[in-house]
Formats: structure tokens, sequence, C-alpha cells
């Protein structure tokens, strides 16, 4: 599972990596969301999660029955996406603003700010 | 619980909150602005003296001992940061009364202040570094909202660098958080100082490196700072002197932080890596700047060129090159504020920010001039001003460790920091005022000041300047301070004695 956990966090990167580096702003858009999941699914794989019980801890136990995936990365993956809806949000937004000032979608013409 | 360190997180959360449902008002919008940077000012004070007295504050929040919750601790260090954001804040918010117009002020701006001032002060006090991520986030999401606030298409078309460079930032932040929970299995950095050692060295250095990426960005540190110059000169001129005063610097704390505190297993790779890239980003940023011809364009190189003067004290790692770091640190976001602010009231005098429709401002505004000099002669290092003793502290460190080549480069850029500095005044300043470059000649209308200077946009520029004067002037007991903060980052066991308590020597 941790292979193909692998995987999907390097294609992610990589996908999100490419859509950055065009010039359209709907690609932007995309390579900043793929980015945010590829971090994502990297953080469950390195939290290095098997197959087994609820991390719960029994009565008079002192810990929770093996074998249990440990909690706390899903619990940053949570807050991590929440955050990053938040700020995919705004970026949506910036960008079409952007887009109806400049009216272009190729981030080479938007040179206003550098005049 | 101790109070002292939450208190600068919760007091600009109030006021942001008070700012919110007073929006109505601008007159409550004024007060709770302005008033709440002085509060904030007040509770900065106090824990600065707490600290100053009985050593690093902690807050274990909820009341979950560390490493299991959240640690919220003030070191020396810390609450000097916190002191400096502060003051900044108190003098950013008192400008912006006399520059922000009123569309922005009814969009929120002071809540927004408030907000950054919080996720910046968060930043500085969390013992955490996840939690760390959620505060750059908080500073972040307020930072984008007020560069674009306002809506010019310059404005948003700046704001696209901003905000993809600090997204895809923040995404390689939590990456590297994610990777190192999973090889150390804690958060906590004073529980991370314990446990590195014992780990994979090589992994630990890989890791090291991709928050130095990381932070990097944020910091505007070579070759990861194009997107500052690209976007500072474009929201109002107090919204780029509260930024190159706090969000950069946010990137270099937590460059120190870590690279103190967490990695410092494998010197030989990362420290000289800083050491490298510092050169370059003191380089590339002050050629940059002499290269430009619009004032803000210029101060927003100056930013990166700086931030190469702090990597180098980090890189150096020796107590006395941190307390110089620490000296400089206080010293450039005073200076540049002020610098960046005298730029704002320039350029609400003239409507222009080019350097070659400026001019005359000597003969017309003569205090203007000489606070201009006090802050530009600090910045290039002249004695006796904060920025001289700074550079001394910096380059003294660097010879004791006989890293000759860094030196000679902070010397060179010394010079051209003061060649650069030179250019403004005798383009602003000195030159007379080219024919039919009057106040409003059809130029664009920035932060409208008004032909007479205000007394809202005077004193705080005044005040700042004068600080950096004291700074210079004292500079003896404020090195002392400087000095114990660089011992407690060198000596990372009382941060982590404070934070987890008394442990049985390993």
């Amino acid at each position: 599972m941790t292979l193909a956990l692998a995987i999907a966090a390097g294609g992610l990167y990589a996908a999100g990596l490419y859509l950055l580096m065009r010039r359209s702003l709907m690609r932007l858009i995309l390579g900043l969301s793929l980015l945010g999941q590829a971090a994502n699914v990297l953080i469950f794989a390195a939290g290095r999660p098997v197959r087994g019980q609820a991390p719960l801890v029994a009565v008079y136990a002192t810990a929770p029955s093996s074998p249990f995936s440990d909690p706390v990365p899903q619990a940053l993956i949570l807050t991590a996406i929440v955050i990053g809806f938040g700020t995919l949000a705004f970026a949506i937004v910036l960008l079409k603003r952007a887009h109806q000032a400049a009216e272009t979608d190729d981030l080479d013409q938007m040179r206003g700010a550098d005049a | 619980m101790n109070i002292f360190p939450v208190l600068p997180i919760l007091v600009p959360l109030i006021c942001a909150l008070g700012c919110l449902a007073a929006r109505r008002s601008l007159a409550a919008q004024y007060a709770i602005g302005i008033g709440g940077a002085g509060a904030l000012l007040a509770v900065a004070i106090t824990l600065f003296a707490h600290v100053w007295e009985s050593g690093p504050a902690i807050a274990q929040i909820g009341g979950w001992p560390a490493p299991f919750g959240i640690t919220i601790a003030a070191d020396l260090f810390g609450a000097i940061l916190v002191l400096m954001a502060a003051v900044v804040a108190c003098a950013t918010t008192i400008f912006s009364a006399g520059t922000i117009d009123e569309p922005r002020l009814r969009f929120g701006y002071y809540g927004l202040v408030h907000l950054l001032l919080m996720g910046v002060n968060g930043a500085f006090l969390t013992g955490d570094l996840f939690n760390l991520y959620v505060w750059f986030e908080v500073l972040l999401i307020a930072s984008f909202v007020l560069i674009t606030l306002g809506g010019e298409r310059r404005q948003l078309e700046g704001a696209i660098p901003y905000v993809t460079l600090n997204l895809l930032s923040s995404a390689l932040f939590l990456a590297a958080v994610g990777i190192l929970y999973g090889v150390a299995g804690t958060l906590n950095m004073a529980d991370l100082s314990l446990r590195v050692p014992a780990l994979p060295r090589d992994v630990m250095t890989a890791v090291a490196l991709l928050f130095l990426i990381a932070f990097g960005i944020k910091a505007a540190m070579f070759p990861l700072f194009f997107w500052l110059p690209a976007s500072y000169h474009t929201p109002p001129v107090v919204v780029t002197a509260l930024f190159s005063a706090l969000l950069t610097k946010v990137g270099v704390y937590a460059l120190i932080r870590v690279f103190t505190l967490v990695f410092t297993q494998d010197t030989a790779t990362t420290h000289v890596v800083l050491l490298v890239l510092g050169a370059f980003t003191m380089v590339t940023g002050v050629l940059g700047a002499v290269a430009q011809m619009d004032v803000r364009r210029l101060l927003a190189f100056h930013i990166v060129s700086q931030i190469g003067y702090l990597i180098m004290g980090l890189g150096l790692f020796t107590e006395a090159s941190l307390a110089a770091t620490v000296y400089f640190l206080v010293h450039v976001v005073i200076a540049k504020s002020t610098l960046f602010l005298i730029a704002g009231i320039a350029g609400g005098l003239r409507a222009t920010y080019d350097l070659k429709k400026l001019g005359g401002l000597y003969t017309e505004r003569t205090w203007l001039a000489i606070v201009f000099l006090t802050a530009a002669f600090s910045l290039a290092g002249a004695p006796p001003l904060a920025g001289f003793f700074a550079k001394l502290g910096l380059i003294q460190a660097g010879m004791a460790r006989e890293a000759f080549p860094i030196v000679a480069v902070a010397l060179a850029v010394s010079l051209l920091t003061l060649y650069s500095m030179v250019k403004i005044w005798s383009e602003a300043f000195w030159k007379a005022a080219p024919a039919g470059a009057g106040p409003r000649d059809g130029g664009r209308s920035p932060g409208d000041a008004g032909a007479r200077v205000s007394p809202l946009l005077a004193a705080p520029v005044v005040a700042l300047a004068a600080l950096s004067l004291l700074m210079g002037l004292a500079a003896d007991p404020l090195y002392a301070v400087a000095d114990r903060a660089a011992r407690q980052l060198r000596d990372p066991a009382i941060y982590i004695e404070a934070v987890l308590g008394k442990r049985p020597a390993p």
C-alpha cells in the first residue's frame, strides 16, 4: 500500500508542478490544487498506515491494541484539507478577478504590475 | 497556565473580531485599529519583561503536557520579535489612518491588519511545527486579502506571483512536516531537538533542506525571491511597509528557529548551504535595487538584500553571529519600514514614485530629508546608527570563523547599499524638482496624502527614525539583550527544559 501511495503522491506532484509551469491561469489553479493534495497523500504515506483496528485504548489498557495506524497524520491532513480549501477558494476568486481585469488567460500578457 | 505568551495572539484576534463587528462605523475602525496596536505593544512589553526576568514563558494549550498538546513558548528571541512586531504595528496603523482610503477601510482594512498580526505573533511564539504551518496560513490569507484590497488591476496582477509562490511554499512546508513526523514521531520542536540526533543523518539532512526551500521562499532568499519585487510595490505603501517589516521576517524567524533548535546535526551541509545562499541573496538583491528607478521597487529589492545578511548570521552559527542577527533583524525592520513610509509621504506629495519625476524635496521638506538620511545611513551601516553595529557584529563573527569570502561580500554589498540610498537622496531630495512636476501632474494618484503632510503620517516616521537612532546610541545595553537571546538559541537545553520540564541527563 505504501508503494501505491508513493506513486500516487509522486504523480500528483509531477502533474501539479507541470501545470504550474504553464502560462494559463486555469492550469495554475489546477496545479496549486494538485500540489496540496500531493502533500496530503505524502503525509498519509509517511504516517505508515496499516490495516488494523481503530486506535482506541481499551478499558484498563495503556495502549491501543495493535495493529493500528497512528491517527495523528490523519488529523494533520484533515486540518490541511480545510486550510487548503480556504486558500484555494481565495486563489480562484483572485484569478477570476485578474482574468476580468486583464481580459486574458495568459500569464505572460499580465505585465501590468511590471509597467 | 502562563497567560503572557498567549496574550500577543489573543489581543489581535479580539481586535480583528471587534473591527468586523463594528464594520459600519469608521470611527470604531480607527479606534480599534490603532488602540488595538497600542494594547498589543503593552502586552508585548509585558511579555518581554516577563521573559527577561524569569526565562522562557510556556503555555500548554488546553493543559495537555508537551509533547502531546500544542505548546506556546516565548523564549527571549520570540519575545523580542513580538515586541518588534508591536512597534511596527503601532507605526503603520497610525500611518494608515492618514493614507488608507474609505473603501478599503469599509472592506475591513484594520481587521485584516490585526489578523495578520495574530498570525505573525502566533508564528513567533508557537513551539510546534504543525502549529507553525497553521499560523503561516493565518498570516498568509490575511496578507493575500491586504495585498489585493482595493482591486486595482496592477494589485491583482502583482498578487498572482505572490499567492502562487506562497501556496507552493506552504505545500512544501506541509510535505516536510509530514515526512518529519513520519520519521521522528513528534512535531514539538523541543522534543524534535532531543530526537533528531538519534535519527538517520542523511534523511534528516534531506528533510532539513526541504524546510530550507519552504522557508526560503517565504523569506525571499536567493534563488526563490522573484515573487517579492514582482508584487510588493503594488498595494498602498503602508501595506508594503507592514509586509516588509513582518512577512519575510517570519520566514527568517522560522529558518533561525529550525536551524538552531532542530536541524543542527549536519551543520557542515546545511549551514554552509545557508552561507552560500545568504551571499547570493545579498548580491542579487542589491544589484536589483541599483538598477531600479521606482522608489518602491528599489526598496523592495533592498528587502531581499538585507535578508541575505540575516541568513549569513544564521549560517555562521556562532553565539556572536546569532546575537548580531537578532540585533540586525530588529534594526532592519525599523529602518526598512521608515524608508517605505518616507517613500509613501514623498509619493503622496508628488503623486509619483518614479525617481526621475521626484525632486526638490530637500528644499520643500527639510525634516523629511533628515529623517530619510537617518534611516538610509542606518541601512547602509554608518556609525553611530544601528546598522553600523549590526554589520560590525556580523563581520566580526565572520572574521572569527575565518569565513572571509562572505565577509568580503557583506562589505561590498554594504557599499552598494549606500550607493542606491545616495541615488534616492540625489534624485528625490537633492536635485531640483523637474519642470511641471508639481503635485497632481496627472500621474496616477497613490494613497492621497494631500499637499500638507498630516501629523498622522509624520509622527510614525519620525518616531521610527528616532528609534533607529536610539538603537545606535544605546547599542551596548541592546546588544546585551541580543547576546542573551543568542545564548538561548545556541544552547537549546534552556528552551527544551522550559517546554518539556526537567529531564534526567541522557
